[in-house]
């Protein structure tokens, strides 16, 4: 047997190399710098890193060659497992920008006077004397893992076979897990976090796997493609095929933290390190909506008949859940959780509403394009908010009760302002991004027929209305009981403002003229098959 | 001059005011804000003076703004819109002025916000109102309309007696939910518009559109849920006198006299003009919906005790003869509504303030608890029964021609409905007279001493309101120079002509009449 080379195409996938490189380059750092020096060279190692690949992505994007009459752009690289099209690229864009607001949020050491947020040593047992000895240290291991991250959540999107999806997957997720085990203080509640997420995504990426199998079995191949052609010749089995896909939705709607698969969200995003949390909570979600569109509408569209029903129910399940339980809620920190929640559910409205583009008319919104907004939108709102999370601080750290809050309007009013808009685009009120997003993706499902969806949609936004609104309430009209301990702002580093303020610019110009970012997301075309 | 984009000036103005503004303080602000309140009343009549009376869209200005979903900026004047247009612009430099104190006091010893903030929700409040009776791209529309809500929340929410927040949560809710529900339609006409061939949110492409019956009717019941809520209708008004109740008398009428009116207005320029089968398969409902919230609302109004409450209740029973005379698709009726509009908007808010004087004075809404100031304070009460007066609509004063005009149309209607509608005239002297005496005659309390009656500035914040109730009151002709071309439009378009009078004579002897002329 003959071994042929594979090539590559260094020219469009260099990107995912520079994060993947640069997260080696910060292991032999970690390995060689002395302690004191590393924390600047992690963080520029990784912040130029980041810019450098962001640049790179937009190169590629620019250059990407038409296919398919213009519907798409770019190429199958990487001998088949890269794709490098225009929605990659738009996705690729998302999760570097979401990762430099991480990174700054990460490098943050003025909150914790002088220190990181990160756990000193992560191994001491929590009260032991080891602890109390690590407690000046600074942990620098967060900037490899944080880039490894990036470089799953990278590839997750672009994968053309179902094994690189696996591997981007294990790839994107275990440095999660670890860093959601990192927190300074709380430490038994991170730990306990850490050890879910790790649990239960374990449990997950079993499922998938056993899909891929399924599926392998059904059309003989990993292929996307090659599974696309399989369906439309509508090969013998189909049951095989409906089970597989099954079990590979599992894997994923887990990663988008959708009902019933959202139980490890309000831990994960209660015990992780806030700025782990805001990380994490845009990127994992924007990389695995990426790979779950691309996994529907490229390897499964031709049969979306068999998944669109599906997609309905967990859609609605997703916004119930998400919703009602965000209500009872007295905890910021799990609030914003289950508001994630609630977005998976919008997000996958967007989604379950694909239609042929032949049953569009000229410049009407396409499912694609609509998801991908959304996802923009919705980052730079989550981000924001944890980032101000991560400021309103009591005497034992973060002060995310609700009673903490209460009347923080008139101590702090910019921040409380920031955050009041946050949580008003989140709920989708008209002038900023998330109403834009909202819009965009109960279209495409309108459109696509599936007006329940949408109608539970509205009903759920009611309620999400409430939640967010109460904690408006909370936080500008509702004074603090006379004797009760309550949170002010500490001033933050230029890192954490400017995220902030990255974020509030980023809903405010979204919301007003979303048009340039809505066509970039036009632009970017369909999947290549 | 033509391509001057005054519009969106007028839109503007009252913006860059509310960014400005928080930065000055104290006095400065106010006056500041009475400042660009004034300038955009009169930037109002500039655009008045310019306004054709022949009817249509006049001084449009349209740009592309999100293209990916047919959104325009798109702004435009009819005989509608620029009715409220200036009722919108006399009404905020009125509260403001009105409201000069109202945030240095504190009432039921519960702590105000700052006055800077009042003035700057007032100022951001009128722009995206200003913006709302303008805009002509049903995605502006919706979005300026959404936007409303959140100055309006923290108007009620920061300012006020004690168990506003709540109010407001509630007020909120029942807006947002309402305008949650009219998004499906907004969603629903661009499928449908994406459909016919290309997507488009402007009002004349919309209008065009042959909308199949069955969709057109889906997306009606939207708009019109929506509208409802907004207006308000019964049964979806309980948001209206607790909000009205806890909130500033300044904040109540701007929003029942100004946010309000997008109720009705949107029910004329989006159900009647986009959807015109649906709105006539829908009326026999709505004038159900619309009696009942007349009766029902006289009927709670009288059975107030709370001031705050009384005035904003009567709102619900005058907004049912708005809605009634929009439905009952006539030109008198049609004319009515919208003269109504602008009166209601008036005599209200003359109501309210002179009745925040009042409460203010005593600290207390509660009518058990008042009485006896017609001695001590003639002045206030006074311009309290004159506004009253306008209120349960006297001839005379303005109120009175609208309201005659919705009955009259309701009588040609059906004779039974405008029978209904008839006893609320009869409420409305009961509910405004009762409270009057009980207010104002009578043994007076201790507490009142003849210093207390009403300031230069309260008089003269008052005073346009008065002065255009008792203007109309004699001429009303220059409202319905501007309203009777766009009904005219309006009936058109729906396709509906006045009845001709009916003649009751037998066709011979009208025959043989007719040949002696």
């Amino acid at each position: 047997m003959e071994f042929t080379e594979p090539a590559l195409e260094y020219a469009e996938i260099w990107p995912l190399i520079v994060v993947f490189g640069v997260a080696c380059l910060g292991i032999l750092a970690e390995a060689f710098l002395p302690r004191g020096r590393r924390h600047v060279v992690q963080v520029a190692l990784a912040a130029v890193g980041l810019l450098v690949a962001l640049v790179g992505t937009v190169l590629v994007g620019t250059n990407l060659d038409e296919v398919a009459d213009g519907e798409a752009r770019g190429l199958i690289g990487g001998a088949g497992s890269v794709v490098v099209d225009g929605p990659t690229v738009f996705i690729w864009a998302l999760v570097l920008v979401a990762s430099l607001m991480g990174v700054a949020l990460f490098a943050e050491r003025r909150l914790e006077a002088g220190v990181s947020a990160f756990s000193g040593q992560a191994a001491a047992l929590p009260g032991s004397d080891a602890e109390r000895k690590a407690q000046g240290l600074d942990h620098t291991e967060v900037y490899p893992l944080l880039m490894f991250a990036v470089g799953g959540m990278l590839l997750f999107p672009a994968s053309g076979d179902l094994l690189t999806m696996f591997v981007a997957l294990e790839v994107l997720s275990l440095p999660l897990y670890l860093l959601t085990g990192l927190a300074r203080r709380r430490r038994l509640l991170s730990q306990e976090a850490a050890l879910k997420y790790f649990l239960l995504g374990a449990f997950s990426s079993g499922f998938f796997l056993y899909g891929m199998a399924l599926v392998y079995g059904y059309a003989g191949s990993m292929d996307l493609g090659a599974i696309d052609a399989a369906v439309r010749n509508d090969a013998a089995n189909s049951v095989m095929l409906q089970i597989g896909l099954g079990l590979l939705l599992v894997g994923l709607l887990f990663k988008v933290g959708a009902v019933p698969f959202q139980a490890w969200t309000p831990d994960v995003y209660q015990g992780a390190p806030t700025a782990v949390t805001a990380f994490m909570s845009a990127g994992t979600k924007i990389a695995a909506f990426g790979a779950l569109l691309r996994l529907l509408y490229v390897g499964f569209g031709a049969d979306r008949w068999t998944w669109q029903p599906v997609m309905w129910v967990v859609a609605i399940l997703t916004m119930l859940v998400g919703v009602v339980l965000a209500v009872v809620q007295t905890d910021v920190k799990r609030m914003l959780a289950y508001s994630a929640v609630a977005h998976t559910g919008f997000l996958l409205t967007g989604v379950l509403g694909v239609q042929a583009s032949g049953e569009l008319a000229e410049g009407q919104v396409t499912s694609l394009q609509a998801v991908m907004f959304y996802l923009a939108t919705y980052s730079f709102a989550t981000i924001g908010a944890f980032a101000i999370v991560s400021l309103v601080r009591d005497s034992s750290g973060e002060a995310t009760a609700f009673d903490r809050w209460a009347g923080l309007g008139k101590r702090s009013p910019l921040v409380a302002a920031a955050f009041a808009f946050f949580l008003l685009s989140m709920a989708g009120i008209p002038l900023t991004a998330g109403f834009v997003g909202k819009w965009a993706v109960f279209t495409v499902a309108m459109s696509a027929g599936a007006w329940p969806v949408v109608v539970v949609a509205i009903a759920s936004s009611i309620f999400a209305v409430y939640f967010y609104v109460r904690h408006i309430r909370l936080m500008f009209f509702d004074v603090p009981e006379a004797d009760a301990e309550v949170a002010s702002v500490t001033a933050p580093s230029l890192l954490t403002s400017g995220t902030i303020a990255v974020g509030v610019l980023g809903t405010l110009v979204l919301g007003l003229v979303p048009g340039p970012l809505l066509q970039l997301a036009a632009d970017a075309g369909q999947f290549i098959r | 001059m033509d391509d001057f984009p005054i519009l969106s000036v007028l839109v503007a103005l009252p913006l860059v005011g509310a960014l400005v503004v928080p930065f000055l303080k104290g006095a400065l602000a106010k006056q500041a804000g009475i400042g660009v309140s004034v300038a955009t009343l009169a930037l109002a009549v500039v655009v008045a003076a310019q306004y054709e009376l022949d009817g249509g869209m006049q001084l449009t200005e349209t740009y592309d703004w999100i293209p990916a979903f047919g959104v325009h900026f798109a702004l435009g004047v009819d005989g509608l819109g620029l009715l409220m247009v200036l009722l919108t612009a006399l009404l905020v430099p009125v509260v403001l002025l009105a409201s000069w104190r109202e945030t240095e006091t504190a009432v039921d010893g519960n702590e105000q916000g700052s006055p800077t903030a009042f003035v700057a929700w007032t100022l951001a409040l009128e722009s995206l109102s200003l913006a709302v009776f303008l805009a002509t791209d049903v995605f502006l529309f919706y979005l300026v309309f959404e936007a409303t809500l959140i100055p309006a929340y923290f108007l009620i929410g920061g300012f006020g007696r004690v168990g506003r927040s709540a109010a407001a949560l509630k007020f909120l809710m029942f807006q947002l939910a309402g305008g949650l529900i009219l998004l499906i339609g907004v969603i629903g006409l661009y499928v449908v518009s994406a459909q016919a061939g290309s997507p488009s949110y402007l009002l004349s492409d919309l209008m065009a559109l042959d909308i199949e019956t069955e969709a057109g009717r889906w997306l009606f019941v939207t708009f019109f849920i929506a509208f409802a809520i907004k207006a308000p209708l019964f049964p979806v008004h309980t948001w209206l006198a607790d909000t009205t109740g806890k909130a500033t008398p300044g904040t109540s009428v701007l929003l029942v006299c100004v946010l309000d009116k997008i109720g009705t207005f949107g029910m004329l320029r989006f159900c009647l003009g986009i959807f015109p089968e649906a709105s006539q398969w829908a009326t026999p409902l709505v004038i159900v919906l619309a009696l009942v919230s007349i009766v029902y609302g006289a009927f709670v109004a009288i059975g107030q005790d709370d001031v705050m409450r009384l005035i904003g209740l009567t709102s619900l029973s005058h907004f049912g003869f708005i809605v009634l005379g929009i439905f009952v698709f006539s030109t008198q009726g049609g004319t009515g509504s919208i003269l109504y509009m602008v009166n209601h908007g008036l005599g209200t808010a003359a109501l309210f303030l002179v009745a925040g004087y009042l409460v203010s004075r005593r600290g207390t809404a509660s009518i058990r608890e008042l009485g006896g100031q017609e001695k001590v304070t003639p002045v206030l009460a006074g311009l309290l029964l004159v506004a009253g007066l306008a209120t349960l609509g006297l001839p005379g004063l303005s109120p009175f021609i609208s309201e005659f005009l919705v009955i009259i149309a309701a009588f040609q209607y059906a004779w039974y409905v405008g029978a209904v509608a008839v006893t609320g005239i009869v409420l409305a002297a009961i509910y405004v007279l009762w409270m009057y005496q009980r207010t104002m005659t009578g043994p007076t309390a201790d507490v009142v001493t003849r210093d207390q009656d009403l300031g230069v500035r309260e008089i003269a914040a008052v005073a346009p309101l008065v002065a255009a109730l008792v203007f109309f009151g004699f001429y009303p002709i220059p409202l319905m120079d501007a309203a009777d071309p766009y009904v005219g439009d309006l009936l058109s378009h729906v396709g509906i002509t006045d009845d001709p009078p009916e003649v009751t004579a037998p066709a011979a002897a009208e025959t043989a009449e007719e040949g002696e002329y």
